[in-house]
């Protein structure tokens, strides 16, 4: 029984952080039509953020989280401005070699950067404590985590549905070039869908590294890849079906890592479960239909 | 310039070619850094051109090849390790449940077959998906392909997450050379035929395509299995060239590099594909090398430089290519001696664009 209580807590936390990255996925291709395949790399880069500057002398742990999440959100912003915008008018696939040209770019700068060894993440006081909750210890993370996601995701469906920018954000994501004629900034909403996305993705980060413990140049194409399925899962440009695909995600591999016999194939799963649901709902839990035109 | 003159200067520049390869492989040059750029070049040059058949010619956005190229590495590997060698190499499963070994030909033809039923498995529920979806989904497959591998259930097949090592490599670097000269002309052939039109009319426009008689999923199908089949051939050379196959080597960063080669290249352009995977390979192995080690000039060591920078110098390079010169190296062109002739004629349009100018003529 505890360990399943266990399994369940570890799994939920997992799929807090996929749904954290997930919604960054979901918003970018709801609004560009773009696999940001540098997303998950971008959250790597957070993880090594928060190494470096917790390294300095002096500095207090806040100060350094707080540092850590306007870099990320600055780093995403650049990285948009840079590889994206100038092809806006390009094919969809140039744009997507784009980001895969990214995602190699940060992936080779870290390993430079780092000399490529796996690094301790630094311990943040309090929630690196240790709990007991229904009779299993645990560390404080695996509850903070889960509440502090739906606090932000809360926050950023109120942002969606009552804010001008939200409207704007809704409106793009319906039709580019219309909205454009309806005088909506275009640059500036894709700039601000991808500022959230970092800033969910700086905040995963930290927590997903306080979990794991260590950071390593290519660690963040996995959970990335994850995220994406559960953004595609629970139907693209949808953000409680985001949330929700990464919960069943997190929890169901935790599942499969618990029988020894199918534990190497957890990552396997999370792939067969995409080809199933693209097979026999591709618009996801949630998506809305897409009529093609002629 | 004549047919004839064409047909002998391509026939000069391959005698020399081949020439240069047989002076290589018979000099001390043999184990240097050219040579092992030159093999690696014409591998990658032939799993580049077979997902330059896929993504370009067919315009299915497929991320899957590295799974091939795994798919048929570990066939190749699994059929020939001599049986005197399975003992040691299978340690931990008491020399495997494989117990022969068959010759290097059609242990590598069996590598791309069985890269290619796999293909036709995958391509059953995958090619039915639209752009994005197809390429996450194919992506999707080879991390599937890579963690079945190294289930523990199936490792006295496949050796689980250990390495397949011992088993027959080439001698002469003329081989991959050879191999991937026969599978590129099949594939230039398959272009030039009527499916490879039906290709091409898929990649402009799906519905005209449709509307004018061709299958669909047929051509789909056959497009993503012939394209396998040529990865799992690569596959295969890439583990007689490297002498050891692991699975963990197989990761979609490797698709990543076959399909930035396909585009330095340019999407559509079979030469632009092999010309770009040589300069690649080379430039990641060799020529940008000394970036990765501490440099003096004129006494005074130069900030920046140390292990890893060469990757990137190497990625800036490739994001430049792909954000200002989108078109690749050889556009959709095609290397032809016409070209040659015309830009020593009047190199980069400057002949041109001075009589314009001068006299208010067109010069055609």
């Amino acid at each position: 029984m505890n360990n399943y209580v266990q399994l369940l807590l570890s799994g939920i936390a997992v799929g807090s952080l996929y749904a954290l990255i997930a919604i960054g996925y979901t918003m970018v291709y709801g609004i560009l039509r773009l696999i940001n395949f540098a997303h998950g790399d971008m959250f790597m880069i957070s993880g090594f953020f928060l190494i470096y500057i917790a390294a300095v002398p002096h500095m207090p742990i806040w100060l350094a989280l707080i540092i850590t999440i306007l870099l990320t959100v600055l780093l995403g912003f650049m990285i948009e401005r840079c590889a994206y915008k100038p092809l806006r008018s390009a094919p969809r696939m140039s744009v997507m070699i784009s980001a895969i040209g990214v995602s190699y770019l940060l992936q080779n700068f870290a390993t430079y950067f780092t000399g490529g060894l796996a690094q301790a993440y630094p311990p943040i006081p309090w929630i690196s404590n240790e709990i007991e909750i229904f009779g299993v210890t645990t560390k404080l993370i695996t509850i903070v985590t889960p509440i502090l996601t739906i606090v932000l995701v809360l926050a950023l469906v109120a942002l969606i549905k009552f804010t001008k920018i939200g409207m704007a954000m809704r409106a793009v994501s319906k039709d580019f070039e219309t909205s454009q004629l309806m005088g909506i900034k275009i640059n500036s909403v894709i700039s601000m869908t991808f500022i959230i996305g970092s800033f969910l993705a700086a905040i995963g980060s930290i927590m997903y590294f306080s979990y794991y413990e260590q950071v390593s140049p290519t660690i963040g194409a996995m959970p990335g890849l994850k995220s994406f399925v559960a953004a595609v899962f629970g139907g693209i440009g949808s953000i409680p079906g985001a949330v929700i695909g990464a919960y069943i995600i997190g929890i169901c591999e935790n599942l499969i890592k618990s029988y020894p016999a199918i534990a190497d194939l957890s990552n396997a799963f999370t792939f067969i479960l995409l080809i199933v649901i693209l097979i026999c709902k591709p618009n996801g839990l949630f998506g809305e239909k897409l009529s093609e035109k002629v | 310039m004549k047919k004839r003159t064409k047909i002998l200067a391509s026939l000069i520049l391959a005698a020399a070619f081949l020439t240069v390869l047989i002076l290589i492989d018979n000099s001390p040059l043999k184990s240097s850094m050219l040579s092992t750029c030159l093999q690696k070049g014409a591998i990658y040059a032939l799993v580049a051109v077979s997902m330059n058949l896929l993504n370009g010619f067919t315009g299915l956005f497929s991320l899957g090849q590295a799974g091939f190229m795994l798919i048929g590495a570990y066939t190749y590997g699994i059929l020939t390790i001599p049986v005197a060698a399975r003992a040691s190499v299978y340690q931990y499963f008491e020399g495997g449940i494989v117990q022969f070994a068959i010759p290097v030909i059609p242990a590598i033809i069996i590598a791309g077959v069985l890269a290619a039923c796999f293909a036709a498995l995958i391509g059953l529920p995958v090619l039915k998906l639209k752009s994005d979806y197809l390429a996450i989904a194919t992506l999707g497959f080879a991390e599937i392909l890579r963690a079945l591998i190294q289930w523990q259930q199936i490792a006295p097949l496949t050796n689980g997450s250990n390495m397949l090592r011992a088993f027959p490599t080439y001698n002469s670097i003329l081989f991959p050379f050879i191999i991937s000269a026969i599978c590129i002309a099949m594939i230039v052939l398959l272009i030039r035929s009527s499916y490879g039109r039906a290709f091409k009319a898929i990649r402009e426009d799906e519905i005209a395509a449709e509307a004018m008689g061709v299958n669909l999923f047929k051509h789909k199908m056959m497009s993503f299995v012939i394209s396998s089949f040529f990865a799992g051939v690569g596959g295969a050379l890439l583990a007689m060239f490297q002498a050891s196959v692991q699975a963990k080597g197989f990761t979609s960063a490797m698709t990543y590099e076959i399909l930035l080669i396909v585009v330095i290249g340019g999407i559509g352009s079979i030469t632009g594909s092999i010309i770009a995977s040589f300069l690649f390979v080379c430039c990641m192995e060799w020529w940008l090398r000394f970036l990765d080690q501490v440099q003096y000039l004129g006494g005074v060591k130069l900030p920046l430089m140390r292990t890893g920078f060469r990757m990137v110098v190497f990625s800036v390079i490739i994001m430049i290519i792909v954000l200002f010169w989108r078109k690749g190296i050889m556009g959709n062109k095609e290397f032809s001696w016409d070209a040659i002739g015309k830009f020593f004629r009047d190199p980069f349009g400057l002949v041109s664009r001075k009589n314009k100018k001068g006299e208010g003529i067109t010069n055609e």
